[in-house]
């Protein structure tokens, strides 16, 4: 019962994963989207198949420790680099400029 | 003592990933001595003692209030996913962290990262970039408490 | 209600894909290929449960070690390309 629920409520998050990859506006935001929504998809997807199977249970739990280690690193090397090589989009403030743009125009 | 806590490392994720079994166990034993004797030179780490104290503080204080901020994201990423126009009002901010240490920086940009509508892109020293879907805070200061202040209060407990 | 969880998988995929094939620069289809990643991670472990087989969990490990070099690679990919 609690793993039919957790697994559909990571199928859930998985579906919104990808829309807001699909409907995010600009590039940052679709990292954010796609991030947040498929680790948390990932973590209950995998718990779910844990407690139908508590035998892999030991296994799930360190899958679920290296995708909450790997991705939010993943995801941010690909904003830094998206930063670095595309035309930015509206933003209200900008304090990464000093960083990278500072140091071009030397 | 370094040989040690390499050998113990290498040799309990060996047995976890290959289960137990005494076959398994002598191989893995085997395996993990020969990496022990070539990798130990180059890895560097300190050995903490108080490390199993500080690991029941970090599941215990720390594991519950991500847990929490995460779900929190994940319904405001439902929400603006769903929602028929979205707005935007989107910045890169830098905020100060008091935080020393490398895991310790990590865990923190790991967190931040997972947090509703921030998205960390840089740590410059102890400067983190942070990109944010919706920018509220005029100040520096005032950033700082929405975003970090939370999870650094929680962290100092750990990582000091 | 496999077939639920499966059909709300998919419609992830399905999207993830979608802004592979439409994302104007490079980056957008990084992010995409990033996303279907971490998908298909849990795509393995549901088979894992369905064929009542732990070796997948292990293809699943390996998989996400993987996919964390390759989304890196594509990153130092994208941004090394602007300085040449």
């Amino acid at each position: 019962m609690i793993a039919n629920i957790l697994l559909v409520i990571g199928g859930l998050f998985y579906m919104l994963g990808g829309l807001g990859v699909f409907r995010m506006p600009d590039t940052f935001n679709r990292i954010q989207a796609g991030t947040k929504a498929t680790t948390l998809g990932a973590f209950s997807i995998l718990l779910g198949v844990g407690v139908s199977e508590p035998s892999w249970l030991l296994k799930v739990v360190f899958i679920i420790i290296l995708i909450a280690l790997t991705n939010p690193i993943g995801s941010s090397s690909l904003a830094k680099a998206a930063y670095q090589k595309n035309k930015l989009p509206e933003l209200t403030q900008d304090d990464l400029k000093e960083l990278y743009r500072g140091d071009k125009n030397d | 003592m370094k040989y040690l806590a390499t050998f113990l490392v290498l040799f309990a994720s060996y047995v976890l990933l290959a289960g137990f079994e005494v076959t398994e166990l002598a191989v893995g034993a085997v395996i993990a001595v020969i990496l022990t004797i070539l990798i130990t030179k180059h890895v560097e780490y300190k050995i903490d003692y108080l490390l199993p104290y500080k690991l029941v503080v970090f599941l215990v204080v720390y594991l519950p209030v991500f847990i929490y901020q995460l779900i929190l994201a994940n319904i405001d990423v439902a929400r603006r996913v769903l929602s028929p126009k979205i707005p935007l009002n989107s910045g890169f901010v830098k905020i100060k962290t008091d935080l020393d240490g490398e895991f310790g920086k990590l865990t923190l940009a790991n967190s931040i990262t997972l947090t509703p509508g921030t998205l960390t892109v840089d740590v410059d020293n102890d400067e983190l970039y942070i990109h944010c879907i919706d920018v509220k805070g005029k100040s520096e200061e005032e950033n700082r408490k929405n975003i970090s202040s939370l999870f650094e209060r929680v962290l100092r407990v750990v990582f000091k | 209600m496999i077939y639920l969880v499966f059909g709300l998988v998919g419609t992830g995929v399905l999207f993830s894909i979608l802004r592979l094939i439409k994302g104007p620069t490079l980056a957008d289809r990084a992010v995409a290929v990033d996303t279907l990643n971490i998908i298909v991670i849990g795509i393995i472990a549901l088979v894992a449960l369905i064929e009542k087989n732990s070796l997948f969990l292990d293809i699943a490990i390996v998989y996400a070690i993987l996919a964390f070099l390759e989304t890196v690679v594509f990153a130092r990919f994208v941004e090394g390309k602007h300085d040449s």
